[in-house]
């Protein structure tokens, strides 16, 4: 295998990695201060120990966050030198902007947010942990700006092949990111409305249900079924911005290879770029153009407009049907949740068990989701890192293609190894009884208990 | 000098102080995982709580570093992570198994909480080791050859050691008693692998580079940096005196942690001495890899606004949990 690919498909194994910590944490940020500030209002003890509970879920997340985010600041330098060098006046900014206004803030109030109670009063602790959750989604602003310029970049000039910037509004307000932006943070408040709602049904199913499960299934299952729905029209309008940006990888979503009218919508097929033609192809007449150009008429533009220049076809177009398949999935029982929960008078604990099975299978389904929607923004924006003007291969490092294969051969066995571990610690945290609250203090000699950090009974 | 060329200077000391802070800070931490397999299982606990609010926060220093060294100077990372590839990978396995063990331990199955205890070991293992040995590859410019990866070795060893040193001392700062008692004596047996591999850093860097040879010994630059390593001298042998004494444990449990930081410091003046301006040595100069002086400035701003308030809040954050280390619970 070539090395740009092996690059590429490190910096993927990476990226994939990382970004399945911050959709959750970014939305499970949010939802603390919620389930807080529930606590605060009406002193109910199924919102403390929701609080407490997903406390735990959201410091491993973070945890696994930064250390994956770690990776990703030294993964620029060592698998793309060229980018930075080519692009680093507008990236670098961004960047910087991201460390030092988000990262920091999450990273230090998270300490007090975790371990500050007693020590700080409860409006500081409050308050440290509205910083944590502002400081996550700032963090995705950032990031997601810099990613929205390389796929609808603006607000810049090339000299000697560097790029310079002419208007940092411009790029703050680049094309892409006001969509970009509003359809990760639904993805992300969508993940962790499954996340909780999953984890409560199997709590519920496998009888170890404490005091806040039904009221915190109540809440995911009932966010999800409103956003979900909202999500699907932000997609539609983020489809539409592509299409106009981003043509190619439009076609390459669509499996569309000629220019074409009335252009049908693929719900199964088998592109084959070496015959430039889909097949086994299934599709419904005409709902292509429908569903882009608002018109069964409506004219697409096909991949063989862009010789050289369009995205791999295959990998687009199957992640984009897992996506949407996924989206489908979410909607059909997020709505079939949420009718039954208002059938049974809010009462999650009552829901019938082939609903709650259905919901606990669908606990990760956000990171499906999540994961197809990148790989089809990502890898359709190839052969490109930055839509148009520079191409991946030309910024990538000459590190010997063995030295990368051997890590990320290390790095693929490592993250497969702490996600299984991660959803393991997680369904096994639900199983356990609840913890008593803080209120009640253990021995102070219970030394054993010390770093515990509250999983001791 | 004008505008345009203090820029890339302003940038050389905020990404030094980073990475100083990040020294002294994660070094702490990760000193503690190194000494993990020498406590018993409530000792284990205890040493993990007193760096349980911290960690993630000290973790960040690294990426500001390593972020200025993107946005300021891409060429100069380019270089020096391309050069580096192998060990910044065994450094970031060795810190994602390190932070993800820390949270798993408490979280996971109680049987397998010996397992996660032996990732923490070995990723702040991995993680010290594979820092020492860039540390050496960097301060002799990145040349390859058999002396270069000795001496680069002698470091990996040393750092850890210093990380060890550095661990040993916070923890008796933060603890007290049996645990307490025990850190003293870790602290003496990480003193003389430190105060040689300072001594060997010193020795050999004017040994294979010109450049600081000429920095360091002419007249009368030498009288005037005779302070540093005569500084770093005292607090090493004040340190190694202040273990033997009974105050230690208690009214002056501040002073090791103090005098490691001092000499970790002054550690850092020298080298950015003997480096200054490369940021490659005798390779790349600041200048030579800055960004251009708009987008220096636009990250100036920032860095002016922020850096402020990430040390307001960071002090914060260590008041809060100032004191001795008690036990870790979930708010």
């Amino acid at each position: 295998m070539d090395a740009v690919l092996l690059a590429r498909a490190q910096f993927a194994a990476n990226m994939s990695f990382h970004i399945l910590f911050p959709t959750i944490s970014i939305a499970l940020g949010w939802m603390l201060l919620f389930f807080r500030w529930r606590w605060l209002r009406t002193h109910a003890e199924a919102w403390l120990a929701a609080y407490r509970f997903w406390t735990k879920v959201f410091a491993l997340t973070f945890a696994l966050g930064v250390v994956s985010g770690i990776t990703m600041s030294f993964q620029f330098g060592t698998n793309w030198p060229g980018f930075m060098e080519r692009v680093g006046n507008v990236a670098g900014p961004l960047l910087g902007y991201e460390v030092l206004t988000a990262f920091f803030l999450e990273a230090s109030f998270l300490g007090i947010m975790l371990f500050g109670h007693g020590r700080v009063s409860e409006r500081l602790h409050f308050i440290s942990t509205a910083l944590v959750a502002a400081g996550t989604t700032l963090s995705a602003f950032w990031i997601l700006c810099l990613d929205s310029w390389m796929q609808t970049p603006v607000g810049y000039e090339i000299r000697d092949g560097v790029f310079h910037v002419t208007s940092w509004l411009e790029i703050l307000t680049n094309p892409s990111f006001p969509y970009r932006f509003t359809h990760m943070m639904l993805a992300s408040a969508i993940t962790v409305c499954f996340l909780l709602a999953g984890i409560s049904a199997w709590q519920l199913l496998r009888g170890v249900a404490n005091v806040s499960t039904p009221r915190v299934l109540r809440v995911g299952l009932t966010l999800a079924a409103v956003l979900v729905p909202v999500q699907v029209v932000v997609g539609d309008l983020h489809g539409l911005n592509t299409l106009a940006h981003q043509p190619q990888k439009i076609a390459a979503m669509e499996g569309i290879w000629h220019t074409e009218r009335g252009v049908p919508l693929l719900l199964f097929a088998w592109p084959d770029e070496k015959a430039r033609t889909n097949r086994y192809a299934i599709g419904i007449p005409r709902a292509g153009s429908l569903i882009l150009a608002h018109d069964p008429h409506g004219e697409l533009k096909g991949l063989n407009e862009f010789p050289g220049a369009h995205p791999p076809v295959a990998p687009v177009f199957f992640a984009f049907r897992a996506m949407v398949g996924m989206g489908v999935l979410m909607l059909l029982s997020s709505w079939w949740g949420w009718w039954t929960l208002r059938r049974r008078r809010h009462d999650a604990a009552a829901l019938p068990r082939p609903l709650l099975r259905v919901l606990a299978a669908m606990t990760f389904s956000g990171w499906i989701a999540t994961l197809a929607g990148w790989y089809v923004t990502e890898i359709g924006r190839q052969p490109f890192v930055v839509q148009g003007l520079v191409r991946t291969a030309d910024v990538a490092s000459d590190v010997p293609s063995a030295m990368i294969a051997t890590t990320l051969a290390l790095y693929i066995a490592l993250y497969l190894v702490l996600v299984t571990a991660y959803v393991a610690v997680v369904t096994y945290m639900a199983g356990k009884p609840v913890d008593e609250p803080p209120q009640t203090p253990q021995s102070s000699t219970a030394v054993a208990a010390v770093a515990a950090a509250g999983s001791t009974p | 000098m004008n505008v345009d060329a203090i820029l890339p200077v302003v940038f050389l000391v905020v990404m030094g102080l980073a990475l100083l802070i990040y020294v002294v800070l994660d070094g702490y931490d990760l000193g503690v995982g190194l000494l993990m397999p020498r406590g018993n299982a409530d000792e284990k606990d205890m040493m993990i709580a007193t760096i349980g609010p911290f960690w993630d926060a000290n973790e960040t220093w690294l990426v500001l570093g390593v972020g200025i060294l993107l946005i300021a100077f891409p060429k100069a990372h380019g270089v020096v992570l391309t050069a580096l590839y192998l060990p910044v990978a065994v450094m970031l396995i060795g810190l994602i198994l390190r932070g993800v063990a820390f949270d798993f331990r408490v979280k996971a199955r109680d049987r397998h909480q010996p397992l996660w205890d032996r990732a923490f070991v070995a990723g702040s293992g991995l993680a010290a080791v594979s820092q020492g040995w860039m540390l050496g590859h960097y301060v002799t410019g990145l040349a390859s050859g058999w002396q270069y990866h000795v001496f680069a070795g002698a470091i990996a060893l040393a750092l850890p050691a210093a990380y060890v040193l550095l661990g040993a001392c916070w923890l008796i700062l933060k603890t007290e008693g049996e645990l307490q008692a025990r850190a003293v004596q870790w602290a003496g047996i990480a003193w003389l692998p430190v105060v040689v591999g300072m001594g060997l850093i010193s020795v050999v860097t004017p040994l294979v580079s010109p450049t600081v040879r000429g920095r360091w010994f002419s007249m009368p630059e030498f009288i005037a940096l005779l302070p540093i390593p005569l500084m770093t001298l005292t607090a090493l042998v004040t340190l190694r005196a202040m273990l033997g004494t009974e105050r230690v444990r208690g009214s002056l449990c501040w002073l090791p942690f103090t005098l490691v930081v001092t000499v970790f410091v002054l550690g850092f003046l020298g080298l950015a001495y003997s480096l200054y301006p490369y940021v490659v040595m005798d390779r790349l100069t600041i200048w030579q890899a800055a960004s251009s002086p708009a987008a220096l400035k636009v990250i100036l701003v920032g860095v002016a606004i922020s850096v402020p308030a990430i040390a307001a809040y960071t002090v914060f954050a260590y008041r809060v949990f100032r004191g001795k280390a008690g036990q870790l619970r979930y708010a």
